[in-house]
């Protein structure tokens, strides 16, 4: 790892002003891949700014009817909390599979979503259940968050406080995993809105994104038969030793069924 | 260089590190405490699994710096003097050891998962060690001897 220097945020606005002074600075939250990340030599920040203590980035509550987590609130947090479990259950799982114990400890919600890994579980949440991404500067609707691989609307300076869920009638999330990392090789969130159904895909693209054939077949009739002769066009989508892109494609489908059948 | 004081199996420990010292650096290199091994360095196999502020975590994936001020449990402080602790005791009585490199962050994954889940069951074990490796593939008996740990630390309670 190259050195750095490292500082502590007193608070968000310190952490805005660290980041803004110095061009090469990163914000460390959970360091679940920034650390990797380091140790790799494929970054080489000059200066790290902790989020790690803030504790207004920090908690879950509910807010009519969403459910708004701070962006520092571990995975744990989010997978054991009883007001995440009554009012989106499918959250709660999607944060019980992420990584392994020791990684969910660690990692939080604001980390993941900024960081915007392709195979990350968090981005088709905030998607699927067109949630508000919600920083020190503005608020970001989810469908204008995700803008590619790894890259995010989030602009110099700005820092994910929360995010705020709406609750959705109902959702499910089914992921097939990487067997060793437990990302998802293609993971698809459900969600059944008063307005209408949201389909989101990670793993299998170079960003998260909206199946919407699936959701208007949904919209119509909320079954997995409704979508079992919709195919996943296999252009652009990833490919690698764990998976081609045809077999992708083929996930989606069968991750889309099980996650409708699975909310019920 | 920054310095770090952290109290470290109940006693307080200082040192200097670089910005990039990791923590199981800190506990092996400048405190001598080299029960916590370093297996993958990539956060994959779990033998660097130690507590802080009691949560397990991997120790090779966390910067000392971040753990200035923290409480931080590590293998060598989980016996009381001679007694092992039941979940030591349940690894030695059902051979949950082969090589032994793994056992170090297993017995620290096992007590994370017992506080968070008193009665665990095998299939909540198994789950629960997604995150820990062991190249001796000596499950089986791992996995008994968590659940016969768990058992014991419910029955001393």
């Amino acid at each position: 790892m190259y050195n750095f220097e490292y500082h502590k945020a007193k608070s968000v606005a310190d952490a805005s002003a660290q980041i803004a002074q110095k061009s090469e600075a990163k914000l460390v939250a959970g360091g679940m891949t920034l650390i990797p990340t380091l140790k790799q030599r494929l970054a080489k920040p000059s200066d790290l700014v902790d989020l790690n203590g803030l504790p207004e980035l920090k908690g879950i509550k509910r807010d009519g009817n969403a459910v708004v987590i701070g962006a520092m609130t571990r995975h744990v947090e989010v997978a054991e909390s009883a007001e995440v479990q009554k009012a989106i259950p499918a959250l709660a799982y999607l944060a019980s599979h992420i990584g392994d114990p020791a990684v969910r400890n660690r990692g939080t919600l604001g980390g993941s979503i900024s960081n915007n890994d392709p195979a990350a579980d968090y981005p088709s949440a905030v998607v699927a259940l067109n949630a508000t991404v919600i920083t020190n500067k503005r608020k970001i609707a989810a469908d204008e968050f995700f803008t590619g691989m790894f890259e995010t609307a989030l602009q110099a300076g700005e820092i994910v406080t929360a995010v705020s869920f709406p609750i959705p009638e109902k959702a499910a999330y089914m992921k097939f995993p990487n067997p060793a990392s437990r990302y998802a090789i293609v993971g698809v969130f459900v969600a059944k809105h008063k307005d209408g159904v949201r389909v989101a895909v990670t793993g299998a693209g170079p960003c998260v994104f909206r199946q919407k054939d699936m959701e208007a077949a949904l919209a119509k009739n909320f079954s997995a038969d409704a979508i079992k002769s919709i195919a996943q066009k296999q252009d652009g989508l990833n490919g690698d030793i764990h998976a081609s892109p045809e077999y992708r494609a083929h996930l989606v489908g069968v991750m889309a069924r099980r996650a409708v059948a699975a909310a019920g | 260089m920054p310095n770090v004081t952290m109290t470290v199996n109940g006693k307080k420990m200082s040192g200097a590190v670089e910005p990039r010292t990791l923590l199981v650096e800190f506990l092996r290199e400048t405190l001598g405490l080299t029960g916590t091994h370093v297996g993958c360095d990539t956060s994959q196999c779990g033998c660097c699994v130690v507590h802080v502020n009691g949560d397990g975590i991997k120790a090779c994936t966390i910067l000392a710096v971040q753990c200035d001020g923290a409480d931080v449990k590590t293998i060598e402080g989980v016996a009381n003097g001679d007694e092992l602790h039941p979940m030591q005791a349940a690894f030695r009585e059902h051979h949950g050891l082969q090589c032994g490199f793994c056992t170090p962050g297993m017995v620290m994954s096992a007590l994370d998962l017992v506080k968070h889940n008193k009665n665990p069951s095998e299939q909540q074990i198994r789950e629960w060690l997604e995150g820990n490796l062991c190249r001796c593939t000596g499950y089986h008996n791992i996995v008994k001897a968590i659940k016969a740990g768990a058992e014991a630390m419910a029955k001393a309670r």
